[in-house]
C-alpha cells in the first residue's frame, strides 16, 4: 500500500466546448444509438436493420399524407412544450401541461356541445377560444397561487391537477355520450361542422401555423422582453429578485398563466381542428413527453423545434416497424428509449472530458475520448 | 528543532480547459510547523490543496507524503495518508448529530458510545468544545468548524488544511481557532492556513508560501518578515496600503433613523430602540458581532424588512424629507437609496450568477422605458465602464458573473450600485472574501463616494479597517446602539468593548 497506481482514467470537467463541436458529439451519439438499435433489430428479429430505419422514414414521411399527420403531431408536442417552458425558466416545475390541455380541450368540447344552436359560428369560435384559453390558465393558476403564498410543492400540486381534469373529462364524456350508452361522444356537430376551425388550405396547416407563430412570439418574449427578463431572475435567485424589487409572487403566478393558457390553446386546436371530439386520453401523454423536449432544448424555444421533431419522428417511425414487421408496441418503444438514452447521455462528454493514463505524455490533451 | 518533511510537493501543476490553475509548484511542509499559503483570489491556493485532499488529481508533478511518492485519488486516499481538509463551504449534514457527522463514512459497526469518547478525547486534547449529540442545523458558524476539525482529527490526519477558516469568525472565535492550532502544532501535526488577513498571517504562522496566478513565488519565515513585503510578493509590484479619510465636507443629514423596532419571525427583537443620523459626505462605520443586527438594520433602511415601529426618514438636498417605512424598494431604490450587500455565498443577493455581466447590469434599469423589451445597450455600455474602471479581470462582459473569482464578483456589484449615482450607499461585508489587493480598491471606491458627498454607511467585519476609514462608527450590541464614536479618536478595545456589553459597561 506504499504506492498506489495512478488511476486508469479521470474525469475532467471541460470548461466550455465550442457549440460545433458539442453538436457533433450529440450527432455522433444518435448515429451510435442507430448502430446499437440495428444489431438489435438483426439479434431479436432477424430483419434487416436498413429496412428497419428505411420504414421509419417511411413511417413518418412515406406519403404526403403522413408527412401531415408528422408535422402537425409536431406542432402540438411543440405547443405543449413551448408552453411549459417559462415556468421552466422559472424553475417552476409545471408537470400539469398534460392537466391544462385536457380542461382546456373540455372547455372548447363544452362550447362546441352547449352552444352550437345559440351563436353564430364565429361568434362560437372566438368564445370557444377564450374558454380554453382562460380555463388553461386557471388550471396552471391555482397551483402557482399556492406556490406564490405558501410555498407549496408545485411539482405534487400540478399533477394533481391532471387528474382533476382527467376526472372532470371522464364525467363529461357520459353527461355527454352520443349515441347515447356508447360510452363516448363521437364526433361532435358532425354534419354542421359548427365550431370546427376552419381549414387553411387543408386540415393539417392550421396547427403548423399557430405552431410557428407561439414559437416566434416565446423565443422573443423569454430572450428579448423585460417578462423573460424577470422570470430569469426569479429562477436563478430568489433574493436577488427580491433585492432588486422584483414582485416574485405576481412573476410565479403571471408565468404560470401564460403557461397554462398557451396549453390550453393546445387543447383547443386537439378538439377543434384536428379531432373534433373529446376523451380522457386526447392530450396522450404529451404533456408529459413536453418536460422532456423542454429539457432536451435546454428552454430555448427554437432548439424545441429540433427535439419535438426528433421524439415525434421517433414515435411515428417505431409505431411503422411495429405494423409493417408484426412487433408489437414494445419493440418500438425499446428503439425510442435506446435513442434517447444516447441523446441525454451524450450530454456527459460535452460537460466532461475522460484523461486516461497514457496522456500523461501528451503536452495538454485537448480532444476527450467519446466512445460509449 | 530538526525539520522533518510532511509533504513535499515537486512540479504540481493543474489546468481547468485554457485556465492554467496550477503551474509547476514545488511546495514543503514540515511536522511541527503552521505554514500559511498566500495570494490573491485566483492565484490556486484552493486548487492546490483539493489536490492535496484528493479532490482533483494533478496533471503533472508528483507528492510526497512522509518521504514516499504517492498518487492521491481520492479523498479517502487522503485521510488514509493523514491528510484531512477543512473546506472553506462546510460539508455537512444539517440533520444529524455533530457526532454522526464526525463517524459518517466509517466503516465497520456503528458505535456511537465509543465514538463520542474518542470526539471527547480529541476534545480535551486539543481544547476544543463540541457537544456530540448536537444537531449541526442549531448550531454557529464556529461550532459547525469545530465539528469539521474535528472530524478530521478522529480520522487520525496528521497533516491539516484549512481553507479561509476565519473569513467567518468572529475575533474572539478566532483566537478560540488558533489557540487550539497552536496546541496541535505542539502535538506534531503539520498545518496548512489559507487566508487573506495578513495580521493573522503574522499571529499564527511561522512561515508563509506565496502563490501567484498559479505559480509558487517563494517562501518567507514570518517573523523575519512584513506585511508589506507578504502583499509585494502577492500582487507582484508596491502597493500602498493606506485607506485615506478626508474630512467630510459640509455634512448634512441624509438619513434620519428614529426609536426603530424591528423583529424576526420568531418575534424576537433584532433591533430595539435605534436612533441615530447618516450625513452626506461622510463615512459611517457599523461595527458589532455577527447576528447583533446590522444586516436587519440595512434591509430595513433598504425598505425588504418589515418594521414594527419608529421611522426612517430620507432627506433630500434641497432638505425635504420623507418616510421611507412603507415604501416599495425599488421606490427606495429610485430615490438614491443603494445597498450592496455581500452574502456569505457573495452571490445569493444582488447578483446572478449564471447570467454575463452586462444582464446583472440591467438587474437595476431593466424596468426603465415603456417599452415590453429590454434595452441591452445601456447596460452593455455600464458593464464595459466598470469592466475597465475597476479592472474587472473577465474575458469579457458576456461571461457568466459565476465564472469570475470573488474579487471580481464584488467588483461588479459595488460598480453597478455605484453607477447609479446614489444619494445614500450601504455596503455590508464589501470586502469579504477578498485578497488585500483587490480589498483596497474596493476602499478607494467607497471613499470616492463620499468624496461626491454620498452619505455612506459602512458594515464591514474587519474592526482594523473599520477605524481606518469610518468618520464616526456606530457601535451595536444586541440590536441596540452600544455607542457611536469619533472613527479618528476611537480606540480598538473600546470598540470591542461596545460591540459585546452595552454601553461598554455593566449597566443597563
Amino acid at each position: 500500500m506504499n504506492s498506489k497506481n495512478e488511476p486508469l482514467f479521470n474525469i475532467v470537467r471541460r470548461d466550455d466546448m465550442n457549440r460545433r463541436k458539442a453538436w457533433c458529439i450529440r450527432g455522433l451519439a444518435i448515429v451510435i444509438a442507430l448502430l446499437l438499435c440495428a444489431v438489435i433489430t438483426m439479434v431479436v428479429t432477424g430483419d434487416n436493420p436498413i429496412s428497419v430505419y428505411a420504414s421509419m422514414i417511411n413511417g413518418a414521411f412515406g406519403s404526403a399524407r403522413k408527412s401531415w399527420v408528422t408535422f402537425q403531431n409536431l406542432a402540438i408536442l411543440l405547443i405543449i412544450s413551448l408552453a411549459l417552458t417559462p415556468a421552466f425558466r422559472m424553475r417552476f416545475w409545471n408537470c400539469g401541461g398534460e392537466g391544462q390541455v385536457l380542461i382546456g380541450g373540455l372547455a372548447a368540447a363544452a362550447c362546441m356541445i352547449n352552444l352550437n344552436d345559440k351563436l353564430p359560428n364565429w361568434l362560437l369560435i372566438i368564445v370557444m377560444t377564450l374558454a380554453s384559453i382562460s380555463v388553461g390558465a386557471l388550471w396552471a393558476f391555482i397551483p402557482a397561487i399556492c406556490k406564490a403564498k405558501w410555498n407549496t410543492n408545485e411539482t405534487l400540486s400540478t399533477l394533481m391537477m391532471n387528474y382533476i381534469a382527467t376526472q372532470l373529462v371522464a364525467y363529461y364524456v357520459v353527461c355527454w355520450e352520443s349515441p347515447k350508452g356508447s360510452g363516448k361522444i363521437g364526433i361532435i356537430n358532425q354534419n354542421s361542422n359548427i365550431g370546427w376551425f376552419p381549414e387553411l388550405g387543408n386540415k393539417y396547416l392550421l396547427s403548423i401555423v399557430i405552431a410557428i407563430v407561439i414559437t416566434v412570439f416565446l423565443y422573443l418574449y423569454i430572450y428579448y422582453s423585460k417578462h423573460g427578463y424577470e422570470i430569469c431572475v426569479v429562477g436563478e435567485s430568489e433574493n436577488t429578485a427580491r433585492y432588486v424589487g422584483i414582485n416574485v409572487e405576481k412573476v410565479i403566478v403571471r408565468t404560470m398563466i401564460l403557461s397554462g393558457a398557451l396549453c390550453g390553446v393546445a387543447g383547443l386546436l386537439l378538439v377543434a381542428g384536428i379531432n373534433h371530439t373529446i376523451t380522457t386520453t386526447i392530450a396522450g401523454g404529451q404533456g408529459f413527453t413536453a418536460i422532456m423536449v423542454s429539457w432536451l432544448a435546454k428552454f430555448n424555444p427554437l432548439t424545441m423545434i429540433f427535439t419535438s421533431f426528433l421524439i415525434i419522428f421517433l414515435e411515428r417511425g417505431a409505431g411503422e416497424i411495429a405494423t409493417v414487421f408484426g412487433l408489437n408496441q414494445s419493440f418500438s418503444d425499446i428503439i425510442t428509449g435506446i435513442i434517447l438514452f444516447f441523446i441525454i447521455g451524450c450530454e456527459f462528454f460535452i460537460n466532461y472530458r475522460i484523461l486516461f493514463r497514457k496522456s500523461k505524455k501528451t503536452a495538454v490533451p485537448t480532444v476527450g475520448k467519446e466512445d460509449e | 528543532m530538526q525539520k522533518e518533511t510532511a509533504i513535499s510537493i515537486r512540479g504540481l501543476s493543474k489546468s481547468f480547459g485554457k485556465v492554467k490553475a496550477n503551474e509547476n509548484i514545488d511546495l514543503d511542509l514540515y511536522k511541527g510547523e503552521i505554514l500559511a499559503l498566500l495570494g490573491e483570489n485566483g492565484s490556486g491556493k484552493t486548487t492546490l490543496m483539493n489536490m492535496l485532499a484528493g479532490i482533483y488529481y494533478p496533471d503533472k508533478g508528483s507528492i510526497s507524503v512522509n518521504g514516499r511518492t504517492v498518487n492521491i485519488r481520492s479523498p479517502k486516499d487522503a485521510f488514509e495518508l493523514g491528510i484531512g481538509m477543512v473546506h472553506q463551504h462546510f460539508k455537512l449534514v444539517d440533520v444529524l448529530t455533530a457526532a454522526e457527522n464526525i463517524i459518517l463514512g466509517e466503516e465497520g459497526k456503528l458505535n456511537i458510545k465509543e465514538a463520542n469518547e474518542k470526539i471527547k478525547a480529541i476534545c480535551d486534547k486539543y481544547g476544543f468544545e463540541v457537544d456530540p449529540s448536537k444537531k449541526i442545523y442549531s448550531m454557529s458558524v464556529s461550532e459547525k468548524q469545530t465539528v469539521e476539525i474535528v472530524k478530521v482529527l478522529y480520522r487520525g490526519a496528521d497533516i491539516l488544511i484549512l481553507d479561509e477558516p476565519t473569513a467567518v469568525l468572529t475575533p474572539q472565535e478566532t483566537e478560540k481557532l488558533f489557540q487550539v492550532m497552536r496546541n496541535m502544532k505542539e502535538d506534531g501535526k503539520a498545518i496548512i492556513i489559507i487566508t487573506h488577513k495578513l495580521n493573522e498571517v503574522k499571529a499564527i504562522s511561522d512561515r508563509v508560501v506565496v502563490l501567484r496566478q498559479g505559480t509558487y513565488i517563494g517562501d518567507i519565515i514570518t517573523e523575519m518578515s512584513d506585511e508589506r513585503e507578504m502583499t509585494d510578493m502577492m500582487v507582484g509590484r508596491k502597493v500602498v496600503l493606506n485607506i485615506e479619510r478626508p474630512l467630510p465636507v459640509s455634512p448634512t443629514p441624509r438619513i434620519i433613523v428614529d426609536k426603530l423596532n424591528i423583529k424576526d419571525v420568531n418575534g424576537i427583537y433584532k433591533i430595539k430602540d435605534v436612533s441615530f443620523e447618516v450625513n452626506s459626505g461622510e463615512i459611517l462605520g457599523i461595527a458589532g458581532i455577527s447576528g447583533c443586527g446590522q444586516k436587519e438594520l440595512l434591509e430595513a433602511i433598504a425598505g425588504l424588512r418589515k418594521v414594527e415601529s419608529g421611522s426612517i426618514r430620507y432627506i433630500d438636498e434641497k432638505g425635504d424629507a420623507e418616510e421611507l417605512i412603507g415604501l416599495d424598494p425599488r421606490k427606495i431604490n429610485d430615490m438614491g437609496v443603494a445597498l450592496s450587500f455581500v452574502p456569505e455565498d457573495r452571490l445569493g443577493m444582488g447578483l446572478v450568477g449564471n447570467m454575463d455581466i452586462t444582464d446583472n447590469m440591467m438587474l437595476r434599469s431593466f424596468r426603465q422605458g415603456g417599452s415590453p423589451f429590454t434595452d441591452r445597450k445601456g447596460p452593455q455600455e455600464l458593464a464595459s465602464n466598470v469592466v475597465e474602471e475597476l479592472e474587472v479581470v473577465t474575458p469579457g462582459i458576456d461571461t457568466p458573473v459565476r465564472k469570475l473569482s470573488g474579487g471580481n464578483v464584488q467588483k461588479v456589484l459595488v460598480g453597478r450600485e455605484i453607477a447609479r449615482a446614489p444619494k445614500v450607499l450601504m455596503t455590508a461585508y464589501a470586502v469579504r472574501g477578498l485578497d488585500i489587493n483587490s480589498a483596497y480598491t474596493i476602499y478607494d471606491l467607497i471613499n470616492n463616494q463620499k468624496k461626491k458627498g454620498v452619505a455612506v454607511m459602512f458594515v464591514g467585519e474587519d474592526l482594523d479597517v473599520l477605524l481606518q476609514i469610518s468618520d464616526r462608527i456606530l457601535v451595536l450590541c444586541d440590536g441596540m446602539v452600544s455607542g457611536i464614536l469619533d472613527g479618528r479618536t476611537a480606540a480598538k478595545n473600546e470598540v470591542g468593548m461596545l460591540m459585546t456589553r452595552l454601553g461598554g459597561k455593566a449597566d443597563e
